[in-house]
């Protein structure tokens, strides 16, 4: 067990260390950004001078290794646009974005197990086929038309909620949060139901067959053959039995809410680090990119580590097969 | 039989189609005793298991009993939906399925199921529950039942898983067992054992038994009667010495010369010419008379008699006759 947490772990360093290339070889190979930085009437020496106070002018292995070792101590450079260290920026930017994942990511599990199991138990009903075939415009509508018709009925034509911004911020500590103001949370539900929806249904349709798959076993007819309630029946076996492969899908997909809040950050202008991002792009602004990229990488990495994990947590051969492994 | 715990009278299950109403069950009617074990024999859809899953109430739809009346412990139990038949599983009948490989939860310790099974039908405390596990397991012969009951079900062999099947069954001490095809999966050599054990708590208990299986030999060993089916309908039924050494009708001698006994040396096995009707293109009169080698004009037209006072055989013309086919 120990033995795979790190092993699990050297690998995901690998990972991280490949990414830390891509990100890092934007700088060399996207555009120059001193051209960005100073404006048109610049001199020879105004370059020289700025290249040399960015480390511009060193060989490349060297400008890599110094770029890692700073990015390890969360220094990722000065934005070239807004002239600020790039850690401040993002850690200023990372509450919305985080807290907008958060409430997509809750929407999209709870919701998505419930409907899920709800559409399984009930595979005949009205209401089951109903939800199943709502769920495939969830699935097949791209996330900014989804926002666009969210915000033309409910901000255009109802009134009832904002089309753009986080609404009134609460700063707690170094934490700038939505939650606590009513304009706030009210700002809140477009954007997530935005983002959460296709995970949400993704999720409700894989728990749905998995559930049709397990409920067909004969370990569920034994269950119910011993008089066990239907609510035991349905959660305690069937739907523990679907969670490995949902498990999967459902810690990509949190990860994909997290780096793709770029289109329904762009469609809310939400604060977030996704709208940093776009902006990044537009200026050629590397440092930030290149941040934004390690810490989305850093993210996927985390959650498929804790996926692993998990999997040992519920499903008790697989703990028996490393051991004799190991 | 004076006290009679299972009461079958003229049960008939159908399942309607698009090419109309199909009867896999027609019209059977047999009483199991206290302590007695009946044992159900007939080929594959002869509709044996089908029998069984109407009495504890899980026929899978569309599957219904269109007629007849079920008697468990002499309450009706036929008409009994929801939440009144799930009680009774379980508590009044048990059953033990085929495959121990997949009737257990793999992701449940046996101990967590065998007290849910427990708590789902005793008003005992969960420490009581606990300890009649122990018990459970210890009865059906599990070594160190006190340590493995926190086994997974991946940790038992195929004779062990079903032994504690068997526990599960039988751990809210029903009154009646209902063992569809319990030793078919398993090793020769431990099927004679989990036939034992099956049959020596169900006679301590006084536990009727219904025994489905297509096994002869376990019929000899384990059944005190035995009734055989064909096409759904009763074809022979009686005291198990009786049938096995003489049987009445045509289809019962048929499937005993086909049975490999080691008495009859190296002689060549009987074979019963044709495969058994399919449910939609059932023969008039008689279901066996197709295959029948002494079927006369009557066996084509009228179905078979009933069953005098629940024995013998469904046949106008029952064995022995003069000429031995067989």
């Amino acid at each position: 067990m120990l033995a795979f947490i790190i092993q699990r772990i050297a690998q995901s360093a690998l990972v991280l260390l490949v990414v830390g290339l891509v990100a890092f070889s934007m700088f060399s190979f996207v555009g120059d950004p001193i051209d960005n930085m100073l404006g048109q009437e610049r001199t020879q020496a105004d370059i020289d001078r700025l290249r040399g106070q960015l480390g511009l002018d060193q060989p490349f292995p060297v400008q890599y290794v110094k770029f890692l070792g700073n990015a390890v101590q969360g220094n990722f450079g000065i934005s070239y646009r807004q002239g600020r260290p790039v850690a401040d920026i993002l850690l200023e930017r990372a509450p919305a974005t985080l807290e907008l994942a958060a409430v997509s990511g809750f929407l999209a599990i709870f919701m998505g197990i419930g409907l899920g199991v709800f559409t399984a138990i009930r595979r005949e009903g009205f209401a089951a086929n109903a939800i199943m075939s709502l769920s495939l415009i969830g699935v097949s509508l791209p996330t900014f038309l989804i926002g666009i018709l969210l915000i033309y009925l409910f901000s255009v034509e109802l009134g009832w909620l904002p089309s753009f911004g986080r609404g009134e911020t609460v700063r707690v500590g170094g934490w700038t949060t939505g939650f606590l103001t009513e304009s706030g949370l009210k700002a809140l539900i477009l954007p997530s139901i935005t983002l959460g929806l296709y995970q949400m249904t993704l999720i409700m349709r894989l728990v749905r067959s998995e559930m049709l798959e397990v409920l067909r076993q004969d370990y569920i007819r034994f269950a119910r053959a011993r008089g066990l309630r239907e609510r035991a029946v349905n959660f305690r076996h069937a739907l523990k039995n679907t969670l490995v492969p949902v498990i999967t899908v459902t810690g990509l997909q949190l990860g994909s809410i997290i780096a793709f809040a770029i289109i329904t950050e762009t469609v809310f202008q939400w604060p977030g680090v996704g709208l940093l991002f776009i902006n990044a792009i537009q200026f050629v602004d590397i440092p930030v990119m290149a941040a934004y990229l390690m810490l989305i990488s850093v993210m996927f990495v985390g959650i498929n580590l804790i996926v692993d994990l998990l999997y040992f947590s519920i499903d008790p051969r697989l703990r028996a097969d490393r051991t004799k492994a190991h | 039989m004076s006290e009679a715990i299972l009461s079958i009278r003229d049960l008939t299950v159908e399942i309607p189609t698009r090419h109309g109403i199909l009867r896999p069950v027609d019209g059977i009617s047999y009483d199991i005793g206290r302590g007695e074990v009946l044992g159900i024999v007939g080929e594959s859809g002869a509709g044996k298991s089908m029998a069984g899953n109407a009495v504890i109430g899980l026929l899978s739809p569309p599957a219904r009993i269109a007629k007849g009346e079920i008697h468990v412990g002499g309450t009706r139990i036929d008409h009994l939906k929801g939440d009144a038949m799930r009680r009774l599983r379980g508590k009044e009948i048990g059953m033990v399925f085929q495959d121990p490989l997949t009737s257990l939860n793999p992701l449940l310790r046996i101990g967590d199921q065998l007290t849910e099974t427990i708590l789902a039908h005793l008003d005992v405390s969960r420490s009581e529950a606990e300890k009649r596990a122990v018990a459970a397991l210890d009865e059906v012969g599990i070594p160190g039942a006190r340590e493995r009951i926190n086994s997974y079900p991946h940790e038992f062999s195929g004779g062990m898983r079903q032994r504690v099947v068997i526990a599960l069954a039988l751990c809210a001490e029903p009154s009646l067992i209902i063992a569809d095809e319990p030793t078919t999966a398993l090793d020769v050599s431990v099927q004679a054992q989990i036939i034992a054990l099956l049959k020596s708590l169900c006679r301590n208990r006084g536990t009727a038994v219904m025994l489905i299986t297509h096994d002869m030999g376990v019929i000899a060993e384990a059944a005190d009667r035995v009734a055989v089916m064909y096409a759904g309908k009763l074809a022979e039924l009686g005291p198990v010495r009786d049938v096995l050494t003489t049987p009445r009708h045509p289809y019962t001698d048929g499937l005993m010369g086909s049975t490999p006994l080691a008495s009859r040396g190296k002689a060549r096995l009987h074979q019963i010419p044709g495969a058994m009707p399919r449910l939609d293109a059932l023969p008039s009169g008689c279901a066996f008379h197709p295959r029948c080698p002494y079927a006369q004009d009557k066996c084509s037209a009228d179905p078979g008699p009933d069953l005098a006072d629940g024995n013998g055989a469904a046949c106008w013309f029952p064995l022995p006759h003069d000429a031995k086919v067989a």
